[in-house]
């Protein structure tokens, strides 16, 4: 094998591999704090990618409003649930983060939206928007199931992918679109051309997996979300609520999905349902590491993209089914390691 | 003045099994208070009720407030403190973090000065402090969980057990730091099964029997009972010998 394509099927398998890393980060991270088994990953990747080509492009996204709508929907539980005890502070704070907070950022887009904003803005606009539906959507949808079992977490995460999908083609449409790149040129070294785009993904990825490592290492409530992940009932003794752990759970995941997307969709056309293939990997590489274990999921997230790149160049039309089938010996040595079915514990 | 905390005709039940029927039991500022009783007359149960783990029918009063409507980070929050039986660390972090943790819902610049002060009251806990929580001894373990309640400045504290399954050397240390809690005006509800050794520090006491308290009084009337005498005290040797 000629050692320049080997170089750069390998370059190309980082590339990819680092976005798998982060979203399957994001994962374990989301099962290891509230047990859900995030599939709509793949669609904060989308919104992200998308809801930033559009603005881009100079058209709104239909994203801003359903954060609204889902903004209202989340302030609507949040009436419900406090009905017997409803005191001034607890809904002013929540209209201000679930009703006014949406309405400001659809505001923006709006005025923004008619103007081709420049690359920043259109970053920021769309990490907030979908940041805001990651959040909104733990509101809706998993944190009255808090209590339930995993699967039927698991079931209400297909239900939520589904609705999220569909939305999805409703706002962007059928048709694939791309996104300017965040930082233009390149320069090459040795045989190797790196884009700027690709180091950016590099820069961001590394920058992110270093502000997680010291947002989970040093500050109080990235240990107390560790905590959460380790004991539910001794972080409620120590008085850490178990909503807020996963709001915040939901936050890093929707933010870490867009901007995957957005460093993607310069790279790749993305469509409305690229989102769910794309989750998927970094599912596999979270598989990999059992769903607790970050280091381990990283290293299978680069080992996924980089056997992602060398199956496309040899056999392009299994190189989904080849990335696939890594799982199979995972959880086979997986299974004959623990023979035993643990019973869900909660 | 009411007292601190107070239960009316407490009831709960797993499913249409009640495991505790009409208890009724109430603490007062500075005081200890002891619930002896054998293995599975509902202690436990009725702790966590208490804490609000377990839905509880009936009344129950903390500092003069309703409890009913509070999870169990309001109850945290407001200073009722648990120290559970199977003490819940998290065992994947450093004793420091445990501790810093139990202090979440206090003022940072209060929660050092917390820790000194857990520090002072347990001091195998600052020489491990670095060592993470999993592979502490039992004793140790015992020691920052309730160094981690306390962190969280409760006005009451509650231990389930907090001398199972532990030396008694190391019993009657924590025994004696009990009786310091009372002193630096923390209350304490205190359920154990060495009876002997808890109705020894403590100042009030019940006794439950099947789910109901069929006994309750001054710990030391309830110590020299006949009926207690025989069922609790008789051969509850352990750890109280060193008290």
């Amino acid at each position: 094998m000629n050692t320049t394509i080997m170089l750069f099927l390998v370059q190309d398998g980082i590339t990819n591999g680092a976005i798998y890393a982060l979203l399957g980060l994001a994962l374990v991270l989301v099962f290891a704090v509230t047990r859900v088994i995030l599939i709509p990953q793949g669609e904060f990747v989308t919104y992200g990618a998308l809801t930033y080509a559009s603005l881009a492009a100079g058209q709104m996204p239909g994203t801003a409003k359903l954060a609204l709508a889902l903004g209202i929907g989340a302030f609507a539980f949040d009436l419900f649930v406090a009905r017997k005890a409803l005191h001034g502070r607890l809904v002013v704070r929540s209209f201000i983060t679930n009703i006014v907070l949406p309405s400001i950022v659809l505001a923006l887009t709006i005025y923004f939206a008619a103007q081709k904003p420049p690359v920043a803005v259109c970053i920021a606009l769309s990490l907030v928007i979908v940041a805001m539906i990651g959040v909104y959507l733990y509101r809706i949808a998993f944190q009255p199931l808090a209590h339930t079992s995993v699967l039927v977490l698991l079931i209400a995460s297909v239900g939520v992918h589904l609705a999220l999908q569909g939305l999805g083609l409703l706002f962007f449409g059928a048709e694939g679109q791309r996104g300017p790149a965040v930082l233009s040129g390149a320069f090459t070294a040795g045989a190797l051309r790196f884009t700027g785009q690709s180091i950016t993904v590099y820069a961001i990825t590394i920058a992110f997996i270093v502000g997680l490592w010291l947002f989970f290492g040093l500050t109080l409530y990235g240990k107390a979300l560790r905590a959460t992940a380790v004991n539910r009932l001794g972080a409620r003794l120590a008085g850490i609520r178990t909503t807020l752990s996963g709001q915040i759970a939901f936050l890093l995941a929707s933010v870490i999905g867009a901007l995957s997307g957005i460093m993607i969709v310069p790279i790749t056309t993305l469509y409305y349902d690229s989102g769910f293939l794309i989750g998927l990997k970094g599912f596999v590489a979270a598989i990999i590491g059992g769903l607790v274990s970050y280091p381990l999921t990283a290293v299978a997230a680069l080992v996924v993209g980089i056997v992602e790149a060398f199956s496309s160049f040899y056999a392009s039309n299994y190189k989904e089914v080849i990335v696939f089938m890594l799982l199979i010996p995972v959880l086979l040595l997986r299974s004959l390691a623990a023979p035993a079915v643990e019973e869900e514990k909660d | 003045m009411s007292a601190l905390l107070s239960v009316t005709d407490a009831h709960v039940a797993y499913g249409k099994v009640e495991a505790v029927r009409s208890v009724s039991l109430e603490v007062g500022a500075n005081e200890i208070v002891t619930i002896v009783g054998a293995n599975g007359a509902g202690k436990t149960t009725l702790l966590s009720a208490i804490m609000g783990i377990l839905p509880l029918k009936g009344r129950v009063a903390f500092a003069g407030q309703d409890l009913a409507r509070l999870d169990i980070e309001d109850r945290v929050a407001m200073g009722l403190g648990l120290v559970p039986e199977h003490r819940e660390l998290f065992v994947t972090m450093n004793v420091e973090d445990n501790l810093e943790l139990g202090a979440f819902r206090i003022e940072r610049s209060r929660a050092k000065s917390s820790i000194e002060r857990v520090y002072t009251l347990f001091p195998r806990l600052k020489e491990r402090r670095k060592q993470l929580a999993g592979t502490l001894s039992g004793g140790e373990q015992q020691m920052l969980a309730m160094g981690r309640a306390l962190m969280g400045e409760p006005k009451l504290l509650m231990l389930d057990e907090p001398s199972l399954g532990l030396a008694p050397i190391i019993v009657a240390d924590i025994f004696r730091i009990v009786t310091e809690l009372r002193t630096s005006g923390v209350s304490v509800l205190l359920v154990e099964q060495n009876a002997q050794a808890a109705l020894k520090i403590a100042d009030q006491a019940y006794v439950m029997e099947l789910g109901e308290f069929v006994l309750s009084g001054k710990a030391s009337d309830i110590a020299a009972n006949e009926r207690v005498a025989a069922s609790y005290l008789g051969f509850q040797h352990e750890g109280a010998s060193v008290i």
